[in-house]
């Protein structure tokens, strides 16, 4: 088993495959009155969390706490992190107390890179700056491979802010290395120049929405900040949403069985209408339930749980 | 002091003497000559850099003149400009004679101060490039290097009026707002990392202007650390018309590609930012036809802290004082000629300094590398004089040692350490 969990490009095909199936029994254990099990009792698990993001620190802290760990939450905000502690001085201070595994969400790219060569635990990446969100992507495709029985051919498109967006890195990594066909999509200032060459060689890029949804089985909408239409990515969230937006009408170009994602938060009106994410093709409520028995299934593998 | 370096080989001529007498070469040594067996070492005209900073004032916890003046010297270095972008700027004639007085001081390399072309290195205002120029100083070239002069109107007039006094501007080529929180290289490598692309074009674009407003004005331009093939391809189209510009390339654009960021380690963080292959052998090409004048190192030490943290915390720039001669032996091999005219005669000719660059012959002043070329040596980061530890070429294994440096005659190291 790998060691940390910074990248997707960390998993083969293998190891991917015997998270979702471990996930597949830690989802199993969630339906038990008792919901608790002693894999990773005496261990120690460390929430570090540089940005506010409540949603994926609950599901770390949830994940954890099933499987009988200690959990440390430390977040930046009221901690000696805001006082300007550096990176490498946080982590000689949790490897002082014996974390076994840190859980780290950080606005810089590669700082679980960088945190993983000062401290001797295991390193799970919860997302660092415009890079990857692997336990994201993990749980989108847990949650494709339940809905729709496969991932091998899958044809998933996913639209959005590919350029700043860690859950697209991730999805594109994962899923091409699962099998799927992966096409981003989006207005060419937010996709990047090398998607393919830098990502996954079969990754295929399109401008056109409407073009791709008749053949997709998966649509995964990305959050988009307003704030991009500043830096002149796009000239008003109402063209962006007439675009790219999700809505009813584009909806019914989708196959019947189709699936429709968001890792959320979501900006509902913007890329999403709110129909579409509360319409029973929506798989979004679903992602969160799947994120706990994922992030499970990671922590226990990474720390080699009996 | 005199010495006689026996069975020196000039430049990888023949086995010859040469003798050093009261800080000029000579034809013959005196007998109380100290004499250095030369047999198997190389002699070059000193080493001069156009591009070094060395901090103070203002960084001391990085570098100073005096260390800084020592890793030049360990590098072979006779001569070293020392950029303006301290702590406060070197703006005023006060700043860069401070410097300079430093610099005589340490004793170890002549340090010529670069004075900033607009106050603060805020690209609104001429500094007073006059007074620097009157200055003690001596100061001929000037740059905002880290920052570019962006304002085209503002760049006009700086090549303009640097013409009274025969001074040139190092343009540090970056448009800045093609390039807003960039961290690297744009291109597969960033896309996959997730940092902000630093794109080819920002530098060439500025080059491409900066050579047209130097040709309209009939002025002389100097671009500092060109990075990209499209820059390349500018110069050379430029300098087949005729304009006067100059440009440099470093050691780390030489050797190092945008692949050495996959591990977020900020010692490969620099700016311009490390590029590609393709990059990497268009400038190799450049350097050899003169397309690309001079090697210079862009020397920029950093504090552990500054470096041992997040990429995008990081500041960018690394050392490269020490291992510039072995990096340029290790791409080129041992083309003496082309080796002493890039980091030697062209670098001393572009910044005005007479006396460095010369060609070792009778009478001229005794700036001298000793280079033993077969000795391979392992770059530790602990070893290097250097105040900063930011190399990237930490575990290289490396050829060329220098054995000695003479400054006017006088040896700044023997033996491959510093005399003082």
């Amino acid at each position: 088993m790998i060691k940390h969990l910074r990248s997707a490009a960390d998993l083969d095909a293998a190891t991917a495959t015997l998270i979702l199936d471990t996930a597949a029994e830690m989802a199993a254990l969630s339906g038990r009155e008792v919901k608790k099990l002693p894999a990773l009792r005496g261990r120690t698990v460390v929430n570090l969390f540089y940005e506010d993001s409540t949603r994926t620190r609950i599901s770390f802290e949830a994940a954890a706490k099933r499987l009988s760990a200690d959990v440390i939450n430390f977040s930046a905000k009221g901690s000696s992190v805001s006082k300007g502690e550096s990176l490498k001085d946080t982590a000689l201070t949790l490897q002082a107390m014996g974390a076994d595994a840190v859980v780290i969400r950080h606005p810089a790219s590669g700082a679980p890179h960088r945190l993983a060569e000062w401290v001797d635990g295991s390193v799970v990446n919860a997302g660092d700056g415009t890079h990857e969100h692997p336990t994201q992507a993990l749980l989108d495709a847990y949650t494709m491979r339940s809905r729709l029985g496969r991932l091998d051919g899958l044809k998933v498109a996913i639209v959005g802010d590919v350029l700043h967006s860690r859950v697209a890195r991730s999805n594109v990594l994962l899923l091409t290395t699962l099998g799927a066909q992966v096409t981003v999509v989006g207005p060419p200032t937010l996709i990047p120049l090398d998607t393919a060459a830098a990502l996954a060689e079969k990754t295929q890029v399109s401008y056109d929405l409407d073009a791709v949804l008749p053949d997709s089985d998966v649509v995964m909408m990305l959050r988009v900040q307003t704030e991009r239409m500043q830096d002149s990515y796009f000239p008003s969230a109402r063209e962006y949403s007439r675009r790219y937006g999700l809505d009813m009408r584009r909806m019914r170009r989708l196959p019947e069985h189709a699936i429709v994602m968001h890792p959320g938060p979501m900006n509902r009106g913007m890329e999403i209408a709110p129909e579409v994410a509360d319409s029973p093709r929506s798989t979004i409520v679903e992602q969160v339930a799947n994120g706990v028995s994922v992030r499970m299934a990671v922590l226990y593998l990474l720390l080699g749980g009996k | 002091m005199a010495y006689l370096l026996k069975g020196v080989s000039i430049l990888g001529a023949a086995p010859t003497d040469l003798a050093i007498v009261d800080g000029v070469i000579s034809d013959k040594a005196p007998d109380d000559a100290q004499v250095i067996d030369a047999t198997g070492l190389v002699a070059l005209p000193g080493l001069v850099d156009v591009h070094t900073h060395l901090r103070e004032p203002g960084r001391e916890d990085a570098e100073t003149v005096e260390t800084g003046s020592r890793a030049a010297a360990l590098g072979g270095y006779t001569a070293v400009c020392s950029m303006a972008n301290t702590s406060p700027v070197a703006d005023t004639a006060g700043v860069v004679e401070q410097v300079w007085r430093l610099g005589r001081e340490a004793g170890l390399v002549d340090v010529q101060p670069i004075g900033a072309v607009t106050i603060g290195l805020a690209g609104k205002q001429l500094a007073e490039l006059g007074a620097m120029a009157d200055s003690a100083a001596n100061v001929r070239i000037f740059s905002d290097d880290g920052f570019c002069v962006a304002d085209p109107r503002l760049m006009r007039r700086a090549l303009e009026y640097v013409k009274a006094f025969d001074g040139v501007i190092a343009q540090h080529a970056e448009e800045p707002r093609l390039t807003e929180g960039a961290q690297m290289h744009e291109g597969e490598v960033s896309t996959r990392l997730g940092l902000t692309g630093w794109p080819a074009v920002a530098e060439e674009a500025i080059i491409a202007r900066d050579v047209l407003l130097a040709e309209h004005v009939g002025s002389r331009l100097h671009v500092c650390h060109v990075s990209t093939a499209g820059s390349v391809e500018v110069l050379r189209q430029a300098k087949a018309r005729g304009v006067r510009v100059t440009a440099e390339v470093t050691p780390h654009h030489l050797l190092l590609t945008d692949e050495l960021a996959a591990g977020y380690d900020p010692v490969f963080k620099v700016n311009p930012p490390l590029r590609t292959r393709n990059d990497v052998e268009a400038l190799r090409q450049a350097l050899l036809d003169g397309v690309i004048d001079v090697v210079a190192t862009d020397h920029a030490p950093h504090a552990v802290q500054d470096k041992e943290c997040e990429w995008s915390y990081a500041r960018p720039g690394m050392l490269g004082l020490e291992t510039a001669l072995p990096i340029v032996l290790s791409v080129f091999g041992e083309k003496w000629d082309l080796i002493a005219d890039r980091m030697s005669i062209a670098p001393a000719r572009i910044a005005g300094l007479t006396g460095h660059g010369g060609d070792l012959s009778a009478g001229t002043p005794a700036n001298i590398t000793l280079v033993d070329p077969s000795a391979r040596w392992v770059v530790d980061p602990a070893e290097l004089a250097s105040r900063s530890r930011n190399t990237p070429y930490a575990g290289m294994n490396l050829p060329g040692r220098i054995v000695a440096t003479f400054l006017r005659g006088e040896a700044t190291v023997l033996d491959g350490k510093a005399v003082k």
